[in-house]
């Protein structure tokens, strides 16, 4: 993956230039397109990092009492791999799709403030860098600690100075911080480019369901990130001026902690989760040869899975103590957000009803989307029952769930992604036998760990712990768990070797390998500097079916 | 795509225009990021374990809150002086924005500073100290942002630099300067109304 942006060079018209021409290229570029490139290219980086740190975690467990890492190594582990995972991963790769998109969407010619969007990369890149320089930049003054080991979620007061020495929490607090700066520009740019530099004919109602989500997506990013940042701060306060927000000796509270994170952080979910719906709402009518159905409908329950997330927060602290009121209402906006979620998985099912399926990778993946986010979604409402929660919360049933929604929901969507516009970004195609061995060894791999998590979890087994003892019936499914980290790694492995080859030698693509309808693929692969030599004219949501089929235009009948 | 139909113009609207969104875009996520503190001050009112307390020290900043809320006329007045061409006139509404917007972080200062030499009032005190130093600082912050950018744009006229050309860069300037106002009102009532 290290290799893709180089090779990208290779292929692009700066191909005379020295090596250090080509890197200071790219260092100093404001182009939408190779911005998005680097988001992901950085993001997959990180992305094998974080998993080879799982893959540590789940050798650890694999047996009882077993002594690989030691309980603060795993500590480490764990609060790298879930800030990572969210941070260094599902942000910039989100952030990088839509940024090489929906410029080329709508018919633009960049983002509205490119220079700006330069801006958030970097912001990004050195903050999560960052991250990963605590491990030996985090000595602090009392030689304590090295990474975060405080939990994705950093709850309080652990992070209160006293119980948190040395500067690990520091770089925890203050790398996301600077990733979230960046993220919150980048929002602002995408949200201004799709209402202000949307092509001649495309009204909002035109729009593709991409770019609806990438709106939907960004105003989420405004109203979400923010209360982490201040919860932050009030944090740092705390820390180094000695103020008492979460220091319960002084009548603080650990609990607003609690509140302030999860107000961010439950919307965080769906900030990651509506950037895969929106791939598939793109590759699912391409390869099923159908308009998306119901498009209204889709973006409406867009808006409105937007709206309800913002209300929900509490139902990650039902074992808290919350008042009988407080555990009502926040089990029914739960289940209620499952409402509009559904409402998309049918109109997904819609879409391919009747359909000439193709069932290329791209496909495959959304597919894998389909069934997975299902059951993540199923598992989600059992977990929104006050009772059945106080039960399981805290159990590896939730560490089931969620990876259930950003794995099977969120990657496999990513994936699907990757493998669809890869053509568009490099000219060339990923093979499609790889691919195959690349979808079929993950999702067996999924399956195996995280359907065994499941039942570990409802047989009692607590999330954060760093061994077990052996004799309570966790051994075997601790041990089908881990062996399943191995497919996947081999899937991993295939997409890597895919990636590598296909850029070296990979099947010339064309402009349009998937007979598609969007604007990006009226373009040549890749595309040029400037995107549209002329700008483009639209009159439906598939102006590239009207171009192809004169005779009978879409926008006959929207 | 020119060739995909017939021009579509009868159905382009005007597309507004991006300063505005953008600035729209940051309002919206500052706001979140101050609903925040003062949600936090809000919950440790009357929670605070020893003094000084509140009703024991605060004043309300009368005058430098008028002085704050009159600088959103004074700017209203700078840019539709710089659309109608009269940069003159500009210069001198922008001018007073500045020195009222001035006043206002004085009279913070002077504030702050009785309460900490006279009631030893600091952000390791209380709770109250907490919250109080944190939500007017972090509005005293915006103020001061809003301070520097109003001075480079009157540095910019100073050098004849600015023509009504510029009028809608100002006026996204001022959609911010009136947003810090429109801050200073809640956290007005949240501080010295509400937590008193």
């Amino acid at each position: 993956m290290a290799g893709m942006e180089q090779d990208i060079v290779l292929t692009s018209d700066a191909a005379s230039l020295p090596l250090l021409g080509k890197v200071h290229e790219w260092v100093v570029t404001v182009d939408h397109k190779r911005l998005g490139l680097m988001y992901i290219g950085f993001g997959l980086v990180f992305f094998v990092v974080a998993g080879l740190q799982a893959s540590t975690m789940r050798l650890q467990l694999a047996f009882p009492n077993a002594g690989i890492v030691s309980p603060q190594v795993f500590n480490r582990l764990l609060t790298m791999h879930g800030t990572a995972m969210v941070f260094l991963v599902g942000m910039p790769i989100l952030t990088g799709f839509f940024n090489y998109l929906v410029p080329l969407m709508i018919g633009a010619r960049d983002l509205a403030f490119p220079r700006l969007n330069a801006f958030g990369f970097w912001l990004w890149l050195f903050g999560s860098l960052l991250l990963y320089f605590s491990y030996v930049g985090a000595e602090g003054l009392y030689g304590a600690g090295s990474a975060p080991d405080v939990g994705w979620f950093a709850y309080a007061p652990l992070t209160e100075r006293p119980f948190s020495r040395g500067n690990s929490t520091d770089y925890w607090v203050l790398s996301i911080f600077i990733t979230s700066i960046g993220s919150i520009a980048t929002a602002i740019n995408l949200m201004t480019t799709a209402f202000c530099m949307r092509c001649d004919g495309m009204t909002v109602r035109k729009m593709p369901v991409l770019v609806w989500l990438a709106i939907v997506t960004s105003l989420m990013i405004l109203v979400a990130l923010p209360p982490l940042g201040a919860a932050q701060v009030m944090l740092l306060l705390d820390r180094f001026l000695g103020a008492h927000f979460f220091d319960t000796q002084a009548g603080g509270s650990a609990l607003l902690w609690q509140h302030f994170f999860w107000i961010f952080g439950h919307p965080e979910v769906y900030i990651l989760i509506i950037p895969g719906f929106a791939f598939a709402s793109e590759i699912i009518p391409v390869f099923s040869r159908k308009v998306i159905f119901g498009y209204q409908v889709m973006v409406a329950a867009s808006c409105a899975i937007g709206l309800i997330s913002l209300g929900v927060w509490a139902h990650h602290m039902f074992t808290v103590g919350m008042t009988p009121a407080g555990n009502a209402f926040f089990a029914t906006s739960t289940m209620l957000v499952g409402v509009p979620t559904g409402i998309k998985i049918f109109n997904w099912l819609g879409t391919l009803w009747g359909g000439k399926l193709r069932f290329k990778v791209p496909m495959l993946f959304c597919l894998g989307f389909l069934f997975q986010f299902l059951i993540a979604g199923l598992t989600g409402i059992h977990l929104a029952v006050a009772p059945f929660d106080w039960q399981l919360s805290d159990t590896y049933f939730v560490v089931a769930h969620f990876h259930y929604v950003l794995i099977g929901g969120l990657l496999f969507t990513v994936f699907a992604a990757i493998y669809y516009w890869f053509p568009k970004a490099t000219g060339r195609m990923l093979g499609e036998t790889l691919g195959k061995w690349h979808f079929w060894l993950f999702v067996i791999g999924f399956h195996v760990t995280f359907d065994t998590l499941h039942f570990a979890g409802l047989m009692g087994m607590p999330r954060r712990i760093y061994t077990y003892q052996p004799g309570r019936g966790l051994e075997t499914l601790n041990l089908i768990a881990s062996i399943g980290v191995i497919f996947q790694a081999a899937g991993v492995l295939c997409f890597v070797i895919n990636v590598v080859r296909s850029l070296r030698s990979g099947e010339l693509a064309g402009d349009d390998p998937w007979d598609a309808w969007t604007l990006e693929w009226s373009t040549s692969s890749p595309p040029p500097e400037y995107n549209f030599p002329t700008p483009p004219v639209v009159r439906s949501r598939r102006p590239l079916w009207d171009l192809k089929h004169p005779d009978d235009p879409d926008w006959l009948y929207e | 795509m020119s060739s995909a139909a017939p021009v579509a113009s009868e159905s382009a609207v005007e597309a507004p225009s991006r300063g505005r969104v953008a600035i729209l875009g940051l309002i919206l996520t500052e706001s979140a990021f101050f609903s925040i503190f003062v949600a936090a001050y809000v919950f440790y009112i009357g929670k605070s374990l020893s003094g000084p307390l509140p009703q024991d020290v605060l004043e309300a900043p009368i005058f430098s809150s008028m002085c704050l809320l009159s600088s959103s006329l004074t700017i209203v007045f700078a840019v539709r002086a710089l659309r109608a061409g009269r940069v003159q006139t500009f210069a001198l509404w922008w001018l007073a924005t500045l020195l009222l917007g001035i006043e206002f972080i004085i009279g913070t200062g002077m504030e702050w500073h009785r309460l900490i030499y006279q009631h030893g009032l600091t952000i390791r005190s209380n709770l109250f100290g907490t919250t109080y130093y944190s939500l007017v600082g972090l509005h005293a912050t915006h103020v001061v942002v809003g301070l520097i950018a109003l001075t480079l744009v009157l540095i910019l006229s100073a050098l004849g630099h600015l023509t009504p050309r510029h009028a809608e860069r100002t006026e996204v300037l001022s959609w911010y300067w009136h947003f810090v106002d429109a801050v200073w009102v809640v956290v007005f009532l949240t501080v010295y109304v509400v937590g008193r």
